[in-house]
């Protein structure tokens, strides 16, 4: 437990490094993300290790979503910081000649990052990743609901990344609390809208900007396709319900709208590959991560609950208490104002709901909050157009799911009630800069006509310059053009 | 009475006309649940009980302003085009009235009304029109081996039914300025003009009545309890100009619904001149930057001046030499000069001037007069940090000018407080301009003029720390109002058997060869080798 004492020597000593300049060097940068890249790869198996004690998650999905996310990412930046970090040119019109404009990017001050503990490692670290390149200074707070890895990262930070500037503070919604109270230059939060509402409002107080990565519910929009590319789309599907922390991923599938007269054919092959990927024997479920605590575990247990809902189970059903394991389980039009069809799901639930006509999904799909992720599979594209044209979410992905976390020059971010800002490769950098807008000028060509007293003239030849009429200007200035009485 | 040319409303109002109107929104977007409406407006068409623009107002006004928007309406190209194209047509047309609405809320030059308000917004609606094709085409981007075979795009699409809160020093350009990023963006806009510049408002109001798409956009006039009506509603973005104290409240109120803000704010814009400049050229700049812009009542305006000890006195003799120039001996009836916005601000800048800590400090100006709310060019050296000059943010005439030894001191003394809108560095010593521009933290930074960066559409506008946060002009603009939706397109093809289980240690070699997009360990991994 963290004391408000330690919090606040903390913050001080991290506003006393960034002040330093420090932090701004690109040397000490690239040095925390090697440092970075270190810790991953020291640290592999422990990892693994944790994240399966705590998760359940099979070594393979941990490279997969966590421990190599983590390793592309800092490899990204190590290769981009140089760029990133160098100005951008503005074009300034002739008529501030002579002057030039650009852009710089210049690091927040010290910020605060709220992680997530379904993805203990690459929610905390990828963030942190932006943060040290753009310069900052930075607070993480991992998820107290994932105890081990919030303690190695408490305990093994330190001794690869700059102490001084980058600080690990464990603790639950008391010391989180605590936290928020100080002032930082940008709060950067993954979790649920619920508390993203109350860090937007406390970083209000100080107006602190915020990033806000949140959920909801990630539809998959199912046309009917045929044999050959179903197989693979459904081995896309069950991956991108069950395959990642078991359905305990904000990009995660929701729920899947087909067509009323596919949906067999879906749910048959659905069943085919859920047995193939992690069997059928809940109490020996291979390759499938469990629940993380006995609340969630709850939670999901009583969306089945409503009898109503129960009778829809068209496969698995079964919970399994003590390992906290949730069998993939497929739910045929539960009714619609149930809560599983109103509540994110974020668990191995999935629920089918059938249309008479894929087109309807878009109707569907904008019925409900904004999602971070939405997924078609189609081969038609004049509905690929609509669905872009027509739904609003976070990002669109076609006939794959999750993938497109890994793509660097994606911004990766939500909309409406999936939260707001973005990042990943370039926008993550963004996230943590102020872009400063720098203007030179220098002493010698005046225009005259900007300063008072006021005139006729003036006016006429301000005209001119404002729609950058060189010819209009010169001939004002040289007497060769009257000016208008009015 | 259903039949109305002026789509707005004015609240609170005494009018009944007024009232007519707001209940007309109603009855327009759903007649059919509106009967009673209808027989209350009737009944209340001869009482003369103020209309409120309450929660039912507003929620009438957000509904219909969101059926517009689901109905696709303001997505196109031709909506958005036409929409900017009528505002263009509006500042031609209306000129005159714009600039005598600027005249009677803040006795605004004409030249400073056409400059600074009316060229600027006709300028972001040419940029505007010019690029909205290139701005509203996807953005192509790279995808890795990982995701192989795949393509990828970010599509900007509008965020939705959007509120812009505007101020009252420049009541057209921080009105209209954010209106066209949200139109170039596809978006519904409800505006919300300052009631400290009535006229403008009102004007906006009937302008804009008469030359948009009332169906997407409306104006909402008000003070303090019609913005607290506003706030309730759920909006897809909102954009703020005016003061952290309020922004704070904005924001507060924004995080109940998730909603993502732009806050415009202001601070104390230091100004440092250093001794080895052209001095004719920085003090014009400087006093053009300060008297001759909104008489100091502009965000980027400069609010005080630091230089060293012994360049002061050189200095403030050419920037009385400029203000006589420009102004003339009696600059309280000069005609080029803006007058204070309103009694309130009037009252608080006469406080700052009567504070005790600056007594004796005044070296030119200080003259003021309540009835025609005008204060003169004023220059106080060696105001105290501690006075209330020095702590809050001036938006005034008032130009403290603080003395250091060294120039290089100016830094840290900018340093040690909140960070402004606009940092300005006088010099010709290009140390001190690398150290000024790498060390100080500022919304923008300009070296050798003032405010002059608010003009070019290329670089964002906005602020950092107590300045604000978020960024508009130019692109800048479009981007404030767009969501940028990432869009990833597989095939079939081209599966990698390691994304799924049942797991191997072969596939986690696949795994790590190709999240590192290293095509050879790639390779090995498939062949077997590790």
């Amino acid at each position: 437990m963290t004391d408000d004492h330690e919090i606040r020597r903390s913050v001080e000593e991290l506003r006393l490094t960034f002040k330093s300049g420090k932090t701004r060097s690109g040397d000490w940068r690239k040095a925390q993300l090697q440092a970075i890249l270190r810790l991953v790869h020291e640290n592999e198996d422990t990892l693994f290790r944790l994240l399966e004690l705590e998760l359940g998650k099979h070594p393979v999905e941990s490279y997969r979503d966590e421990v190599g996310v983590i390793k592309k990412s800092a490899d990204h930046a190590l290769a981009c910081i140089d760029q990133w970090m160098s100005p951008k040119k503005g074009r300034l019109p002739l008529v501030f000649f002579p002057a030039s404009g650009k852009v710089l990017s210049e690091p927040l001050g010290v910020v605060l990052i709220i992680g997530s503990w379904n993805f203990p490692i690459t929610l905390t670290l990828d963030p942190l990743i932006g943060a040290i390149s753009a310069g900052n200074a930075v607070v993480l707070k991992p998820s107290e609901l994932s105890p081990n890895c919030a303690s190695f990262l408490a305990n093994v930070l330190p001794s690869y990344l700059d102490p001084k500037a980058v600080k690990v503070i464990e603790g639950g919604r008391e010391v989180a609390n605590r936290l928020l109270e100080y002032k930082w230059d940008k709060i950067f939060f993954t979790g649920s809208p619920k508390v993203g509402r109350i860090v937007m409002a406390a970083a209000a107080k100080n107006l602190t900007p915020v990033t806000l990565e949140l959920g909801g519910k990630c539809p998959v929009i199912f046309d009917s396709l045929p044999n050959s590319d179903l197989k693979v789309a459904v081995k896309r599907v069950a991956s991108g319900k069950w395959g990642a922390c078991a359905g305990q991923a904000c990009i995660g599938i929701d729920y899947v709208i087909v067509e009323h007269k596919f949906a067999s054919t879906l749910i048959e092959q659905l069943k085919k590959t859920i047995k193939r990927f992690y069997g059928d024997d809940v109490k020996n479920l291979k390759n499938h991560s469990k629940i993380i605590n006995k609340n969630h575990f709850d939670r999901l247990r009583s969306f089945l609950e409503d009898p109503a809902v129960a009778n829809c189970i068209v496969y698995g059903g079964s919970f399994d208490d003590t390992s906290l394991i949730i069998e993939p389980t497929i739910l045929l039009d539960p009714p619609l104002d149930a809560e599983i069809m109103n509540e994110e799901i974020f668990g191995p639930l999935l629920p089918i709901i059938t249309v008479d006509n894929i087109e309807e999904s878009v109707e569907f799909v904008n019925s409900k909050p904004k999602p971070l992720a939405l997924y078609a599979f189609t081969k038609n594209e004049n509905f690929k157009k609509r669905i872009l044209a027509e739904t609003s979410s976070g990002s669109v992905t076609f006939n794959d799911a999750m993938i497109q976390f890994v793509c660097d020059d994606l911004p990766f971010g939500g909309v409406g009630q999936s939260g707001f800002g973005r990042y990943h490769g370039k926008y993550s950098f963004d996230t943590f800069s102020h872009e400063k807008a720098v203007l030179e000028r220098s002493f010698y060509f005046e225009l005259e006509p900007r300063h008072p007293p006021w005139s006729r003239f003036k006016l006429e030849f301000l005209r001119a310059a404002y729609n950058y009429n060189y010819v209009g200007m010169l001939l004002l200035f040289l007497g060769l053009k009257r000016v208008s009485k009015s | 009475m259903l039949v109305h040319d002026n789509f707005h409303t004015r609240y609170p109002t005494n009018h009944s006309s007024s009232h007519r109107h707001h209940r007309s929104i109603c009855l327009q977007t759903h007649a059919s649940i509106n009967r009673s409406i209808l027989t209350t407006t009737m009944a209340s068409e001869d009482s003369t009980a103020p209309a409120v623009f309450d929660t039912d107002a507003a929620n009438c006004l957000t509904k219909e302003l969101r059926s517009t928007f689901l109905a696709g309406k303001t997505k196109s190209y031709e909506w958005r085009s036409s929409q900017l194209k009528s505002l263009l047509k509006m500042l031609d047309d209306c000129e005159k009235q714009i600039c005598d609405a600027l005249f009677s809320d803040l006795a605004k030059p004409e030249m400073e009304a056409y400059i600074h308000e009316i060229a600027m917004i006709k300028s972001s609606c040419k940029v505007a029109l010019k690029k909205l094709k290139d701005w509203m085409k996807p953005e192509k981007a790279k995808t890795n081996l990982g995701t192989f075979p795949s393509s990828a795009e970010i599509v900007p699409e509008p965020l939705g039914v959007v509120l812009v809160i505007s101020a009252w020093n420049y009541p057209l350009l921080l009105s209209v300025d954010p209106v066209i990023g949200a139109i170039a963006a596809g978006n519904a806009v409800v505006l919300k003009p300052s009631e400290l510049a009535p006229a403008m408002s009102s004007l906006l109001a009937k302008l804009l009545g008469k030359y948009l798409d009332n169906s997407a956009i409306k104006v909402v006039e008000g003070a303090v309890n019609e913005t607290s009506v506003l706030l309730e509603q759920k909006w897809d973005k909102i954009f703020y100009t005016g003061n952290g104290r309020v922004a704070r409240i904005v924001m507060a109120a924004a995080a109940k619904n998730l909603t993502p803000v732009v806050l415009e704010l202001g601070g104390k814009s230091p100004v440092l001149v250093d001794s080895n400049i052209d001095l004719a050229v920085t003090s014009r700049r400087i006093v053009g930057g300060k008297w001759g812009t909104n008489n100091g009542q502009a965000c980027v305006g400069p609010d005080y001046i630091i230089t060293t000890k012994q360049y002061a006195p050189v200095l403030i003799d050419s920037l009385k030499h400029n203000l006589v120039k420009f102004f003339g001996e009696d600059p309280m009836n000069s005609p080029d000069i803006s007058r204070i916005g309103h009694d309130r601000h009037f009252a608080r800048l006469k406080k700052l001037l009567d504070d005790d800590k600056i007594s004796g400090k005044i070296i030119h100006g200080g003259q003021t007069d309540k009835s025609s709310l005008k204060i003169a060019p004023t220059i106080v050296l060696d105001a105290p940090e501690d006075s209330l000059m020095m702590s809050e943010e001036i938006f005034g005439p008032l130009l403290p000018i603080v003395t250091v030894e060294k120039i290089e001191d100016g830094i840290e003394f900018i340093n040690s407080r909140p960070k402004p809108l606009a940092a300005y560095l006088f010099t010709n010593n290009k140390q001190l301009k690398e150290a000024f521009v790498s060390s100080v933290s500022a919304g923008g930074v300009v070296i050798n003029d003032v405010t002059l960066h608010l003009m070019v559409d290329t670089l964002p506008f906005g602020g950092v720390g107590e300045s604000g946060m978020g960024a508009y002009h130019g692109k800048f603009s479009f981007d404030a109002f767009s969501h940028k939706k990432a869009v990833l397109y597989r095939s079939f093809y081209g599966d990698a058997p390691a994304r799924y289980p049942p797991y191997t240690p072969g596939k986690l070699r696949l795994l790590k060869a190709l999240l590192d997009g290293s095509l050879f360990g790639i390779i090995r991994a498939l062949f077997g080798f590790s």
